[in-house]
């Protein structure tokens, strides 16, 4: 055993190691992709599909400060959609300050992860978000 | 009975918006049908189907409601497609008339929303595990909302705007305030409003913010309503009596889209491309454009939303939603009115009926029966919705020629 707790990722299309990054399901037929899994591509019906690395960095392409959420989640925090390369990613603007001084549409942005904390299990979750690059 | 080319509506009606706390989501809707059916000179007798819709009830609305104000026999739908409900239930109704089913129908719109809070933010604390154990379509090991973007409402159509700005610029947050400002001034004149307080940009501005740049009164008002209408072929029309026809409005198109895939939706869902391919579908049905059209009713669930609409519904040219809005166009005194009721800003937005009650503002118009609020001269005109994951109903509406 290493000293280096074991660690899972938010969500599985978040890859951890040494440069964590996104990957996607992409369409062998038309090149869509998609984060989640499909029975079809949704653009042209195709099967085939084969994983692929999402760059990490990306452009601000629309953003929202969100004042008011759901129980038990944290506010103020900045959901966006981030265009790494032509693919279109849901994240949030980490990092920097909540508001739209430092928050502005098309600013650079990169791929950064943070801990979650550990689970009884010494587990520790990471997720990600984009911080200004 | 034979295919109707024609389909007009005959009689309709919306309930006050607003809080309805004596009143149940089955009294709320027979109050709409009760009304509708008296505005159509018609009882449950002459109805040959009844589609409903309702989300936050218990399921089955129609039959209930059917139970409430008249047991046929005949073919009930109950129809769920989130905030475009009403326009489905209205549009299946009109589908079973125009196949010839039958030559009248039934179709309503209810909803006790009054207090309902954050739409999309979910009920219950989130609790993460104390073991992370990846689940759901993402293997998520805790709550996604919060961490990967939003999933309330205001904060996704607030987006829908920023990125409408980002591709055109001009999209300020004093610019959506004062879209607002519009329809928090337009429901002063409406009395079936939930608000009818005027409101200035600045205090819209100063509103608790909720998802920048939206703020409280940039957002739809949970409310309670219902809407309900009565639609009948042109044949049959042709039988009833003259004061029937003159008060019938023309269902000039009548159409449903869902959204096509793009590159973005499962990122951010795609109110435009189903909303662009509804309108240019409804103008072709209709054989009018935009510049035909006396006033919109269209779906500003939130003030960000109702710029966008502005581009989709080809009210102006492509990229021009800012300088449409600019130039004055929407207020009710200006080129093309859109929201004269007040919006779902103002007027209020009981998901299930705003499908109904936004046809209902514009038969009320172009029948010349709008009171203090009437666009003078009204001939045709637009009502849209947009229901979230998506669906967008359009129905274009002209005054009878009788």
């Amino acid at each position: 055993m290493s000293d280096v707790a074991q660690q899972v990722p938010l969500v599985n299309y978040l890859v951890l190691g040494e440069t964590p990054h996104l990957v996607a399901h992409e369409c062998t037929s038309c090149g869509a992709r998609f984060f989640d899994r499909r029975n079809a591509c949704a653009s042209c019906f195709a099967t085939e599909f084969r994983t692929v690395d999402i760059p990490n960095e990306g452009e601000l392409r629309a953003f929202t400060i969100v004042s008011q959420a759901g129980p038990g989640i944290k506010v103020p925090f900045v959901a966006a959609v981030v265009d790494c390369g032509g693919t279109s990613v849901r994240g949030n603007i980490i990092n920097t300050e909540p508001d739209p001084e430092h928050v502005t549409l098309g600013m650079a942005v990169r791929l950064a992860t943070y801990s979650m904390g550990a689970d009884d299990n010494g587990t520790e979750a990471v997720g990600f978000g984009y911080e200004p690059a | 009975m034979s295919a109707s080319d024609e389909i007009w509506i005959l009689g309709i009606n919306m309930t006050k918006f607003g809080k309805h706390p004596d009143l149940d989501t089955v009294d709320l809707g027979a109050q709409a049908i009760m009304a509708a059916l008296a505005d159509a000179g018609v009882t449950m007798a002459d109805i040959g189907v009844f589609a409903a819709g309702n989300l936050l009830g218990g399921g089955g609305i129609g039959q209930q409601l059917q139970k409430q104000v008249g047991q046929t026999g005949i073919p009930v739908y109950n129809v769920s497609n989130a905030c475009a409900t009403g326009a489905t239930a209205l549009r299946t109704a009109i589908m079973a008339v125009k196949a010839g089913e039958c030559d009248m129908g039934l179709a309503c719109g209810v909803e006790k929303l009054a207090g309902a809070g954050l739409l999309g933010a979910g009920g219950v604390p989130r609790s993460d595990a104390k073991v992370y154990n990846p689940s759901g379509r993402y293997g998520a090991v805790a709550g996604i909302d919060g961490r990967i973007g939003t999933n309330t409402m205001p904060g996704v159509f607030a987006q829908v705007g920023m990125e409408y700005g980002h591709k055109y610029g001009g999209a300020t947050f004093e610019l959506f305030a004062r879209i607002s400002e519009k329809n928090h001034s337009h429901s002063t004149l409406n009395p079936l409003a939930t608000y009818t307080k005027a409101m200035s940009a600045e205090q819209i501005m100063n509103d608790v913010m909720i998802a920048y740049p939206n703020t409280r009164s940039m957002c739809s008002a949970n409310c309670d309503g219902a809407a309900a209408a009565v639609v009948v072929s042109g044949e049959k029309l042709k039988t009833l009596s003259l004061e029937q026809q003159r008060r019938a409005v023309k269902v000039s198109a009548s159409i449903l889209t869902s959204d096509p895939w793009q590159e973005a939706c499962q990122i951010l869902p795609d109110v435009n491309t189903l909303t662009k391919n509804a309108a240019k579908q409804a103008y072709e049905q209709a054989g009018v454009g935009p510049e035909d059209l006396d006033l919109v009713e269209l779906h500003d669930c939130f003030a960000t939303a109702e710029l966008v609409h502005y581009d989709n519904l080809g009210l102006c040219e492509e990229g021009g939603a800012v300088d449409f809005f600019e130039s004055g166009a929407p207020w009710r005194d200006g080129r093309l009115p859109v929201n004269v009721s007040g919006g779902l800003e103002s007027k209020g937005h009981p998901i299930s009926a705003t499908g109904i009650a936004n046809i209902w503002e514009v038969c009320q118009h172009l029948r010349n029966e709008c009171g203090d609020r009437q666009i003078e001269g009204a001939k045709v005109g637009l009502a849209h919705v947009i229901g979230l994951g998506s669906a967008c109903g359009i129905h274009i509406l002209e005054k009878s020629g009788v």
